[in-house]
């Protein structure tokens, strides 16, 4: 499937494996459930590896893992549902995650300014069909207020 | 007052194109509602009974003459020719096309005025002391941290979608008038015993349908610290406060059901990561103050005697000024309250034309600027007193000079039944109807002090729990019924009123305050205020009267 990585449209080929579902080869991701179950065989895994949370999920368990992955997706069950840009503030500006930070669930182009501001990178769209024309959505605004994850320091210190 | 720079001016242009081509993407059938309903609310647009409701920020009550005159413009052109003011000092026009919003939102924009987190769950309009800056008793003015708080918390990235709505006020004073213990964040500008001005932070108060006060979280916060603190509060309530159910959602509830010691150690550790990060660096808080300087005052206003002349020669000119004028901090000026409450007008409407005369009052009598007050009235902030009179019978020509405030006339009143979605019950025809019933001013002047206050539903946009009177429309069956509470207030004392017993049918509301007035006329001693009255003797007395018959 297409994603926007980076601002880009790219072919993503991530497996987002059920609990249940059998490991296979390439990247893939699993739920921080089965991550803490069996987190030993999974660090031995040959392709990419990505944990997948939501707003629920307790994120400072992880924390000491963040190296094992190089891709962690933010779901969003409701575009409302605002827990996971905090999640992503986190990651990248405490946990200093490096790796690519990705929007799953109800993802829509009018969320993408926000979501990107507060370090998501990557975005699987709730409507693939529009993936051409959310690329605008990052190019509203030439300037926030506040620390984001693209601008370390405020405005008031830049002004 | 804040002026922008070229930084401030682009972010609301770019808002107002982007709201642009959100609406254009809804009309065209590319959003569905669901998806758009929370960008419009984002931006102050409902969607209500008969029509949209556009409400624009009045951030911290404070207008100039220039922005009072737009607001006419686009009520005029856009909507019915009036506006209607709220007890959050932002506007609300009733009836906008939803289409015309973001031309409206273009031409506010021109004057430095936007509608951005009027509504949604997000950081609202951050409010104030309507006498911020000219009050005598002020520790400082809160105004420059009203508007640091205002670039902080506009288009927090983080924040946009939060569990709830999330309202902050900051006062200077000890008095309270901008029921700061019932905002989800209340500053407090207050002296620590080293002489060093900070803030005292309340956390978790709100109305609604559990009103809760807000209690002190933190007794001192320094001022550089503001921002790395309020971040870290809404940071642990972003990813804590409920979202299972949006009538336990707000951080009141978040703090009840953690308790307010778990509450402040989640926020307390959140806060040492961001401290330094966000701190607040002398050159923004000058580069803020300055645009809050106090202006170049006449030493001689004061030596005027026309003031005194003409209040022994006019008795409702002396009236007026016993009602609506306050003290200023500079002898010879005076703080002169606009009325928008005069007799049968829905509580905080003013026209189009009246905003026009407000604006050259404004411009005449009072260095250009216009508050708005959390009781839903203007005032004019700076007018010397030797232009009191003049001002009077100006404002007396266009009914804005109704002697009234903190009368019981002075209601504060939701939009109701008759604008709103939500509303059960009707408020605006019974604040009329009280009107009509106890139109005698001395009457009501003798009474002194009593806040009506009345919502249409639980939702309490009237602030029904916090009213000396307090009248909340309910649901029986499709009919409108009123339930009564008594002695709450929303100031320094601020307390939850207690309920009066069951609701009361609307054609027997009226009946029922007279009721309530006469056993408090009986029962007060001297010259005692109706809250100390219900204070000292409880609600039993009124109970007993009102529900007498049955």
């Amino acid at each position: 499937m297409q994603i926007i990585k980076d601002r880009a449209i790219v072919e993503d080929n991530w497996l987002h494996l059920d609990d249940e579902a059998a490991l296979v080869a390439g990247d893939i991701t699993v739920s921080i459930t089965r991550w803490q179950e069996q987190h030993e065989t999974l660090a031995k895994h040959q392709g990419g590896l990505g944990i997948r949370l939501t707003g629920e999920d307790p994120l400072e368990e992880i924390v000491p893992d963040l190296a094992e992955f190089s891709l962690i997706v933010l779901i969003f069950p409701a575009f409302t549902d605002g827990r996971c840009y905090s999640f992503a503030r986190l990651l990248r500006d405490r946990y200093k995650f490096t790796g690519e930070i990705r929007a799953q669930g109800d993802v829509l182009y009018d969320q993408l300014h926000y979501m990107s501001l507060s370090g998501i990178n990557s975005f699987e769209l709730a409507e693939p069909e529009k993936i051409e024309q959310a690329l605008a959505a990052f190019d509203y605004f030439s300037e926030s207020y506040q620390t984001t994850a693209l601008t370390p320091e405020p405005l008031y210190r830049r002004r | 007052m804040y002026q922008y720079d070229n930084y401030d001016q682009a972010m609301i242009d770019q808002r107002v194109a982007q709201y642009r081509d959100q609406t254009r993407r809804f009309l065209a059938g590319e959003l569905t509602e669901d998806q758009f309903r929370p960008l419009r609310l984002a931006n102050g647009l409902y969607v209500q009974i008969h029509a949209p409701m556009y409400r624009v920020a009045v951030p911290y009550g404070l207008m100039s003459s220039k922005q009072v005159r737009k607001i006419a413009d686009v009520s005029r052109r856009f909507d019915k020719g009036y506006v209607h003011f709220t007890t959050r000092t932002n506007f609300q026009m009733n009836w906008p096309k939803l289409e015309d919003v973001p031309d409206i939102m273009a031409e506010l924009a021109t004057v430095q005025m936007h509608s951005i987190q009027t509504s949604g769950n997000d950081i609202r309009n951050t409010t104030t002391d309507e006498l911020a800056g000219v009050c005598a008793d002020e520790i400082e003015d809160p105004r420059p941290w009203c508007e640091l708080i205002r670039q902080w918390s506009t288009f927090h990235p983080e924040f946009a979608y939060l569990p709830r709505k999330f309202k902050i006020a900051v006062i200077g004073t000890k008095a309270d008038r901008a029921a700061t213990r019932l905002h989800d964040i209340g500053l407090h500008l207050v002296k620590n015993h080293e002489g060093e001005i900070g803030f005292e932070v309340l956390v978790g108060g709100g109305l609604g349908r559990t009103p809760i006060l807000g209690e002190v979280i933190r007794p001192f916060l320094e001022k550089k610290d503001l921002l790395s603190y309020l971040e870290a509060i809404l940071r642990v309530y972003n990813r804590l406060g409920r979202r299972d159910n949006k009538y336990k959602a707000r951080i009141k509830i978040t703090v009840r059901e953690h308790g307010l010691s778990h509450i402040r150690e989640l926020v307390d550790a959140e806060w040492v990561h961001i401290r330094k990060q966000l701190e607040l660096d002398e050159k923004e808080i000058e580069r803020v103050k300055k645009h809050f300087t106090v202006p170049d005052y006449d030493t001689s206003a004061m030596d005027d005697a026309s003031f005194a002349q003409m209040q022994a020669k006019d008795a409702d000119f002396a009236r007026w000024v016993k009602q609506n004028v306050r003290d200023h901090k500079i002898p010879g000026y005076k703080i002169a309250y606009i009325s928008l409450k005069a007799p049968l007008i829905p509580p905080g409407d003013v026209t189009s034309d009246q905003l026009d005369i407000i604006a050259d009052l404004a411009d005449e009598f009072s260095m250009g600027e216009i508050r708005a007050s959390h009781n839903q009235n203007l005032l004019l902030g700076d007018v010397k007193q030797g232009d009191l009179h003049a001002l009077w019978l100006r404002l007396k020509a266009d009914n804005l000079a109704a002697a009234n405030m903190n009368t019981m006339a002075d209601m504060i009143c939701c939009p109701g039944l008759d604008f709103c979605g939500l509303a059960n019950a009707t408020s605006i025809p019974l604040a009329k109807e009280i009107n009509e019933r106890f139109d005698n001013l001395d009457y009501l002047y003798d009474l002194g002090d009593i806040k009506i206050k009345i919502s249409g539903c639980m939702n309490g946009c009237a602030h029904q729990s916090v009213g000396h009177i307090g009248i909340l429309g309910v649901d029986k069956k499709g009919e409108e019924w009123y339930q009564f509470t008594l002695g709450g207030s929303s100031e320094a004392d601020a307390s939850l009123g207690e309920r009066l017993g069951r609701a009361i049918p609307k054609d027997e509301v009226v009946d029922t305050v007279a009721t309530l007035l006469e056993v408090f006329k009986e029962l007060r001693h001297e010259d005692e205020l109706f809250l100390a009255t219900v204070r000292r003797v409880g609600v039993d007395p009124f109970k007993e009267r009102v529900y007498a018959d049955n």
